[in-house]
C-alpha cells in the first residue's frame, strides 16, 4: 500500500526561498543549477566485501559493499550468474528513517539503481556461471544510506558504480561442480558503467543533483540512467508533480550530457 | 541467451500478434461493475485482466496518516496468485510495492484532494490476469474508478506504454515483446494539461529512440482518453426527467417530509 | 466569452465548460480564463456561473441538513455519530433536549443515546477545519426507535422525494409507511408492520437503481401494488 507521505517540515517562508533564489539561477548553496554538489568518491573500503564504494555527494553519505557468493541460477538463465540490488535506509541517516523492513523508497531506490546496471549489462554475468544448471555465483550489491541530504539515488548509483568496478574475486575454475580457487586476484567482469542522473523540477526550472530542502519543495524528479554509449538504460520519474513532454526531452538530452561529465569522475580510479 | 530466437517481427514489418508498429492492442473499459466500492472500472488491454476500485473520500484509518489540508491518498497495486503464466505469491513483492508507489504518484496530481482535508481516498489496483502493460492499463482504470466514486478530479489520466522490439520503436508491447524487446517505456499523461505523472523505462534507447517513443506512447493516451470518456458517458448516460429532478434539488434544499 | 457545454450536458472530469468572464460554481474549476469541470455530471449555466450537478459522490454535510446517523462513540460532553461522510460528527449533550443543570457522565449520556443507536439529527455547523456538529433538539429529530433503513447514494435523494414531492408522497400513501430520507443518503421506513417496511425499503432501492430512467414513479406504484397482493394473497 503506497500512501501519500505527510507534509513536507519546511516552513512556506523556507520553501520561497529555494524557489526564489532558483528563478534567478541560483541554489542555497552558491552551485549552478546544473551542477553537482561536492563529490567525493573512495574504493575498497570494506576489505571483508569483494567490492566497496564511499560517496560523499555535498552531505550525503552512501556505503556499497558488493559480495560474490555462490547461488542456484534462475531456470530460464542456467548459464548466468545472478544480480541483486537491495537498499538499506538506516534509522540513523535520517530523522524520518524508522527501522524495520524495506519501505516503498528504499525499494524503488534499489529497484532503479538495479535497473541500470542490469540493462546496461554492466556485469558479464555468462562469465560467472560454474556449473550449467547448477550453480552460479551471485553478486549482491547492498547500498547503505547513512546521512540523508538529498539525491540518494545518484549518490547510491555512483557507490554502486564505484564498488562493482573495485570488486574483485580469486580466478577460479571448476571440478566436480564446485569451484576450485586460484591465488590470483581478477576484477569482476565488467563490461559498461552506467550513470545515473537525477533533476529536480521546481516551479518551473529544472535542477540537478537536488539536496534535501530542494527535494522537500520540489514537484517531481527525473532520474535518467545512461550507459557508455550514450544508450539511456533506465529512467524513473518520482514524486507528485509532473513533466511535460518537451520538459523531458530537455532534461533528458541534458542528462546524457552530464553523465559522460560523471563516468569520467569515477573511473580514472581504476586503471 | 540460449532458447530458440523468436522473431518479434516479420518480414513486413508485423509484430508477433499481427500488429503494426505504432498499433494498440484491442482495449475495452466498463465503470461502475461493482457494488460496494464507491467507484470502480474495469479493463481489458490484449490479455490484460485489471479491476480498479476506489473507496471515498473517507475517515483516515489509522487517524494519525491524515493530513490536515488534503485528503490522502493510499494506492495498492496487486497481482493475483493465478495472474501470471507462474503462480505468484500472494504476498506483495517489491515491484507491487514500487508499482504501487508509481500509480499513487500518476494519479494523485490529478485528485484535487484539498477539498477532503484529514480523509483518505484509498485506490486499489487488482491484476487478475497480466500481459505486459498491467501498471499502465492500471492507471487507466483507476482514474475512471475515481471519476466514477464522484471525487473530483482536474482531469482522467490515461497511461500506454511504448517500448523497442527489434531495433524498431513499437507501441503497447505485448508479453513476450516485453520479455524479448530491447526497451519499455510506460507513461501515464492528463492529456489535456499535457502533464506526465508517470514515467519509467528500461531497456536500451539512444536519445532520439525515445523521444520518438514519448512521442508515440502521448499519441495512443490521447486515443485511450477518448475510450475512458466513452465508458463514462456509456454508464452515465442520463434522461431528461432525471435531469430535471437534479436540477430542482440543486435550485431548492428543502426536504419535504 | 464562450460557453461550450450545452445545457444539462452529460461531462466528465476535465472537460472545457467555458472560456470568459464567468464563475466557477460547484464542481467546476477555473484555470486561467477556462473553466473545467471536476466531476461526472450535469453542466449548466446559471447566470453567469457555470456549475456541474454531479450525479454521485460521498456526502459531504451542509449546514442544516437532517441526516440519519449511528452513535459511534460516547466521550466526556456528547456523542460520536456517523453519518456516512469522511468526518465523524458530533451530537454535544447541550444539543439534546434534555434536562441541563448537572454534568453528565458517561453513564447517564449513555442511557439516551447508547452506541448503536440512530438518530434524526440536523446538522448544525461544518466547516474545513472541523467535523460536523449536530442537533437533536427540533421537531421530528431524536432516536430513532423502529423502522427499517435504506442507504443509497445521496445523490439520489432528490429522486426519493420526486418534483414536488410526488415521489415520496406516492411511496408513504402506496405503503402506508412513514419515510424520512436523510440527506447523507441513510433513509428511514417506519411503518405498522414489518411487510409494509419491507416492500417500501425494496421500493427505495429500486427507484436509486433506475433513477435514470423515464415513467419511474409509476412502475414503483405498481410494483407496490403488486407485492400488496401478493401479501392478502398469500
Amino acid at each position: 500500500m503506497s500512501i501519500t507521505r505527510q507534509l513536507s517540515p519546511v516552513a512556506k517562508l523556507e520553501q520561497r526561498t529555494v524557489v526564489d533564489l532558483i528563478t534567478k539561477g541560483k541554489r542555497l548553496d552558491e552551485r549552478g543549477t546544473q551542477d553537482y554538489r561536492p563529490l567525493t568518491i573512495t574504493l575498497g573500503i570494506i576489505e571483508k566485501a569483494n567490492g566497496s564504494a564511499q560517496v560523499y555527494l555535498g552531505k550525503t553519505k552512501v556505503v556499497v559493499g558488493v559480495k560474490v557468493e555462490k547461488g542456484t541460477p534462475f531456470p530460464d538463465t542456467p548459464d548466468e550468474g545472478i544480480l541483486t540490488v537491495n537498499a538499506e535506509f538506516v534509522p540513523m541517516a535520517s530523522p524520518t528513517f524508522e527501522a524495520g523492513p524495506p519501505d516503498e523508497n528504499s525499494i524503488e531506490l534499489a529497484r532503479v539503481v538495479d535497473r541500470g546496471i542490469r540493462e546496461s549489462k554492466a556485469i558479464d554475468l555468462s562469465k560467472l556461471c560454474i556449473e550449467e544448471g547448477k550453480k552460479v555465483f551471485m553478486v549482491f550489491v547492498d547500498v547503505y544510506v547513512l546521512d540523508h541530504d538529498g539525491n540518494l539515488i545518484d549518490a547510491a548509483g555512483m557507490a554502486a558504480l564505484g564498488a562493482l568496478v573495485d570488486a574483485k574475486m580469486h580466478e577460479f575454475s571448476v571440478k566436480d561442480g564446485e569451484p576450485v580457487f586460484k591465488d590470483k586476484v581478477i576484477p569482476l567482469p565488467i563490461r559498461n558503467y552506467p550513470i545515473t542522473i537525477t533533476s529536480a523540477k521546481i516551479e518551473n526550472s529544472i535542477i540537478i543533483d537536488p539536496c534535501l530542502e530542494e527535494e522537500q519543495v520540489m514537484s517531481c524528479r527525473l532520474t535518467v540512467t545512461t550507459d557508455k554509449d550514450d544508450n539511456v538504460v533506465a529512467m524513473q520519474k518520482g514524486g507528485l508533480g509532473v513533466l511535460t513532454p518537451d520538459e523531458l526531452k530537455r532534461t533528458v538530452s541534458f542528462a546524457i550530457t552530464k553523465s559522460r561529465e560523471m563516468r569520467s569522475k569515477i573511473l580514472p580510479k581504476v586503471n | 541467451m540460449g532458447d530458440k530466437e523468436v522473431r518479434l517481427l516479420d518480414k513486413n514489418g508485423l509484430r508477433v500478434d499481427g500488429r503494426r508498429l505504432d498499433e494498440l492492442r484491442p482495449l475495452k473499459l466498463e465503470v461502475g461493475l461493482l457494488d460496494k466500492a464507491d467507484g470502480s472500472a474495469y479493463i481489458e488491454h490484449g490479455k490484460n485482466k485489471i479491476l480498479a476500485a476506489v473507496y471515498g473520500p473517507r475517515e483516515a484509518q489509522p487517524r494519525h496518516i491524515a493530513l490536515a489540508d488534503r485528503a490522502v491518498l493510499k494506492c495498492r497495486y496487486h497481482m493475483a496468485p493465478f495472474s501470471t503464466d507462474e503462480r505468484k505469491s500472494p504476498a506483495p513483492s517489491r515491484r507491487e510495492l514500487e508499482l504501487s508507489k508509481v500509480i499513487r504518484e500518476a494519479l494523485e496530481p490529478s485528485v484535487m484532494s484539498e477539498y477532503f482535508p484529514r480523509a483518505t481516498i484509498d485506490i486499489f489496483i487488482e491484476v487478475l490476469q497480466a500481459d505486459a502493460g498491467t501498471r499502465c492499463a492500471g492507471v487507466t482504470a483507476a482514474s475512471l474508478a475515481l471519476a466514477d466514486a464522484g471525487i473530483p478530479l482536474r482531469e482522467l489520466v490515461a497511461a500506454c506504454a511504448a517500448g523497442k522490439v527489434e531495433g524498431k520503436v513499437a507501441l503497447d508491447l505485448s508479453d513476450i515483446e516485453d520479455k524479448k524487446g530491447d526497451a519499455d517505456l510506460p507513461v501515464a499523461i492528463m492529456p489535456k494539461s499535457n502533464a506526465i505523472g508517470l514515467l519509467q523505462m528500461d531497456g536500451s534507447m539512444t536519445e532520439d529512440e525515445f523521444k520518438e517513443a514519448l512521442d508515440m506512447t502521448v499519441n495512443a493516451c490521447r486515443k485511450i482518453y477518448e475510450m475512458q470518456r466513452e465508458a463514462l458517458r456509456q454508464k452515465y448516460h442520463i434522461v431528461k426527467e432525471e435531469n430535471e429532478l437534479i436540477q430542482q434539488a440543486s435550485a431548492t434544499a428543502e426536504v419535504q417530509q | 466569452m464562450t460557453v461550450l457545454a450545452e445545457k444539462r450536458q452529460l461531462v466528465a472530469p476535465g472537460e472545457l465548460l467555458a472560456e470568459g468572464p464567468y464563475f466557477a460554481g460547484e464542481n467546476t474549476y477555473r484555470e486561467g480564463t477556462k473553466i473545467f469541470s471536476s466531476r461526472i455530471g450535469l453542466a449548466d449555466v446559471i447566470g453567469n456561473k457555470i456549475i456541474v450537478m454531479a450525479v454521485k459522490g460521498v456526502y459531504i454535510p451542509r449546514l442544516d441538513d437532517i441526516v440519519i446517523g449511528r452513535v459511534t462513540d460516547i466521550g466526556m460532553s456528547g456523542w460520536q455519530v456517523d453519518i456516512c461522510a469522511p468526518y465523524p460528527a458530533m451530537l454535544p449533550a447541550s444539543e439534546t433536549p434534555m434536562q441541563r443543570g448537572r454534568d453528565m457522565g458517561r453513564r447517564d449520556l449513555g442511557r439516551i443515546y447508547g452506541v448503536g443507536d440512530l438518530m434524526i439529527a440536523q446538522v448544525i455547523a461544518f466547516d474545513r477545519t472541523r467535523d460536523p456538529l449536530l442537533t437533536t433538539k427540533g421537531r421530528e429529530l431524536g432516536r430513532v426507535t423502529s423502522g427499517r433503513v435504506a442507504r443509497i447514494t445521496p445523490a439520489k435523494i432528490p429522486r426519493i422525494i420526486g418534483k414536488k414531492g410526488s415521489m415520496i408522497t406516492m411511496l408513504k400513501k402506496e405503503t402506508g409507511v412513514d419515510i424520512v430520507p436523510g440527506q447523507n443518503g441513510v433513509i428511514l421506513a417506519v411503518g405498522r408492520n414489518p411487510d409494509q417496511e419491507r416492500i417500501a425499503v425494496e421500493a427505495l432501492y429500486m427507484i436509486e437503481r433506475e433513477a435514470h430512467t423515464s415513467g419511474l414513479t409509476d412502475r414503483v406504484k405498481a410494483m407496490i401494488t403488486e407485492r400488496n397482493v401478493a401479501k392478502s394473497v398469500g
